[in-house]
């Protein structure tokens, strides 16, 4: 297990490098950066002078190397209109993303396990037939357009749920006020309901779809042949001794599932005006505030690679299989 | 589309072909194509799939003569009127589905849409495709140092989400169909890499490859001619699903201000552009282009269905 675990952190390091080599190769593939820094109108001498200030002018080594040594403290960067730590910034929204992110992740799942068993249950069915061909849809609608007709029939049409805005949970809970936090949560579900289904609709798609051909595949064993004819109710066999080989597949997509979702994230928060870190990148993209997309495509990078490892950790710790190969 | 054209002979990868005996795969071809046609007709949902494919891409190839209207042509008297009305002098409908802001034509805007979303979609996969079969290709046949290199730069890629990077190289490099190709290829490639190197592993040590060798053939002509063949069949599925997935990010990164110029027709931009006049209730903005997505990318995921169980009829049902 140690091993493993060595291993593992190895690689995730090595893409955490990886991750920080393109982050600052992206900033000067244009050119010289430092003309983000000063106004149109600087003279020559200003260029210079703020050039040398910022350091773009030592070996593109020794600026990646700085880089790296004010990340490991904290220093993303500073953003170019707000004039403070991107990571600041950063931070102050990341709640409301996660909020908005698990939740649609809890969405997708708790949705698409019951509705793959089914699915594989009735295999060949129209029931069957009909859920795929949802679920094929589900895969091929752009989750931005979902977004919008969300907002134009369900939001604007029946008026039941909200178009916008954001009732926060997590900030509270974080701060230690869970009173306020708890008097939030049903809001705040309300609040989620469109956006969360706009993020992952897609997912939950993919996962129905994975989770009946991962139990398709299972039900064909040899072991569950022994189990139905040692007289065990069919319920039993599902539940009890496939579902758990089933999920298999669908755990470990789990930490990837969480990156693919963040993105989708980016696009529902520009939608719903989401007070996230998707928005924040949005309007930093509008006013080319690279820096600070520079920080966010960090940070979630991190997250994305810390996640995984755990969920990798977690996973060797059930299957040993994994470990072993 | 595309796919059972451009592969000779869609036999199952684990059926080496052998360069000599090209006549009679050939032959084998002719009826290969007689199977898929009674297999499409058979299982409906990819004949339609197929047909809508067909009717986008002559969208695609003939937009100009087929658009109405010129899709930049504007005028502010004619701004945000809703689709299928009948102008009342001519007793035609103007503008089928309707304008928006600024008078364009929706309908006009939409074909055009259709070259850049195809265009793009199919430019980034063959790219992308290009790069990675080369780069299994490759890794496989040589493995040691070569291998290793190109699958840890595979692995760093898979390690996080691409679209986070995507977004920032457009920011700094700006909008455009060129820079956008080659960022969507980048996130292309490693997929086709993983699947090219493991079949050219397997490929590698069976006879008819030894045997090539021993008559002399260069290592570049055993790829080329022996082993590239054989890897050919499962790249076609998932070619169809990848351009799937690409139009579907072009749309999004379109959706975000990142993709072409906003002048450009896509089917992206015409539904960022629809989000300012939601409020006021100009639905079909946003409603038709969205169609379009929709259907294309249903029906190249139906037919990479289809095509996947015929040419691996193992994985039917599953």
């Amino acid at each position: 297990m140690w091993i493993y675990i060595a291993r593992r952190l190895a690689q995730s390091i090595i893409v955490i490098l990886g991750v920080t080599v393109l982050a600052f190769l992206t900033l000067h593939l244009a050119g010289d950066p430092t003309y983000l820094y000063v106004s149109e109108r600087a003279s020559e001498e200003e260029i210079t002078d703020a050039r040398q200030r910022l350091g773009f002018d030592r070996p593109l080594g020794e600026q990646y190397l700085r880089y790296i040594g004010g990340l490991l403290q904290g220093d993303f960067g500073t953003s170019l209109r707000a004039r403070k730590p991107a990571i600041d910034l950063v931070l102050e929204r990341l709640p409301a993303t996660l909020e908005l992110t698990f939740f649609a992740l809890i969405l997708s799942l708790t949705l698409a396990i019951p509705i793959g068993i089914i699915s594989a249950m009735r295999r060949g069915t129209a029931v069957d037939g009909g859920v795929m061909l949802l679920a094929m849809l589900g895969q091929s609608i752009p989750g931005f357009w979902l977004g919008l007709m969300l907002v134009l029939f369900v939001g604007l049409q029946l008026r039941f749920l909200p178009i916008s805005g954001h009732v926060p949970f997590l900030q509270p809970l974080l701060d230690g006020d869970i009173n306020t936090a708890l008097t939030n949560l049903p809001q705040t579900i309300r609040h989620l309901i469109l956006p969360g289904i706009t993020v992952g609709v897609f997912s939950l798609s993919r996962n129905a779809r994975l989770v009946r051909s991962s139990m398709l595949e299972v039900l064909s064993l040899d072991y569950i042949q022994t189990a139905r004819s040692k007289g065990l109710p069919e319920r039993a066999v599902v539940l009890r001794h496939a579902l758990r080989n089933a999920l298999i597949p669908i755990v470990t997509l789990v930490g990837l599932e969480f990156g693919f979702l963040l993105s989708g994230v980016v696009i529902a928060e520009t939608i719903f005006s989401w007070p996230g870190v998707g928005r924040l990148v949005f309007n930093a993209i509008n006013q080319r505030d690279i820096p600070l997309v520079q920080t966010a495509v960090v940070l979630f990078s991190f997250m994305f690679v810390g996640l995984n490892l755990i969920v990798d950790l977690i996973y060797a710790q059930l299957d040993p299989r994994i470990r072993l190969n | 589309m595309q796919a059972s054209g451009q592969s000779p002979t869609p036999l199952p990868v684990s059926a080496p072909r052998v360069a000599v005996l090209d006549s009679a795969a050939h032959v084998g071809s002719v009826s290969a194509w007689k199977r898929a046609r009674t297999s499409i007709i058979k299982a409906r949902w990819p004949l339609f799939a197929l047909i809508i494919l067909t009717f986008m891409l002559f969208l695609a190839l003939f937009g100009p003569s087929i658009a109405p209207k010129d899709p930049n042509r504007n005028s502010l008297i004619e701004r945000l009127m809703p689709p299928f009305q009948v102008n009342e002098e001519t007793g035609r409908m103007e503008f089928l589905l309707g304008t928006d802001a600024l008078g364009r034509d929706i309908y006009s805007r939409i074909i055009y849409g259709a070259r850049i979303s195809i265009f793009v979609g199919v430019a980034a996969v063959i790219v992308g495709g290009f790069v990675g079969t080369l780069a299994g290709l490759i890794a496989g046949y040589y493995g040691g140092v070569i291998d290793d290199v190109i699958m840890r730069l595979a692995d760093i890629q898979l390690a996080f989400p691409f679209i986070l990077l995507t977004i920032m190289v457009l920011v700094v490099l700006g909008a455009g169909v060129g820079n956008l190709i080659i960022v969507l290829a980048i996130g292309q490639w490693v997929t086709y890499a993983r699947i090219v190197r493991g079949t050219t592993i397997s490929q590698r040590e069976k006879e008819y490859v030894e045997a090539a060798r021993c008559l002399g053939a260069s290592s570049l002509r055993i790829i080329a001619v022996q082993i590239f063949p054989n890897v050919v069949a499962p790249l076609t599925v998932i070619a169809s699903f990848n351009v799937a997935s690409v139009i579907l990010t072009e749309a999004s990164l379109s959706f975000l201000g990142l993709g072409v110029p906003p002048t450009v027709p896509t089917w992206g931009g015409i539904l960022a552009e629809s989000r300012d006049q939601l409020l006021g209730g100009s639905w079909w903005l946003a409603v038709f282009p969205g169609v379009a997505i929709m259907l294309t990318v249903l029906s190249l995921n139906i037919l990479g269905d289809w095509l996947r169980d015929f040419l691996d009829p193992r994985l039917r049902d599953r």
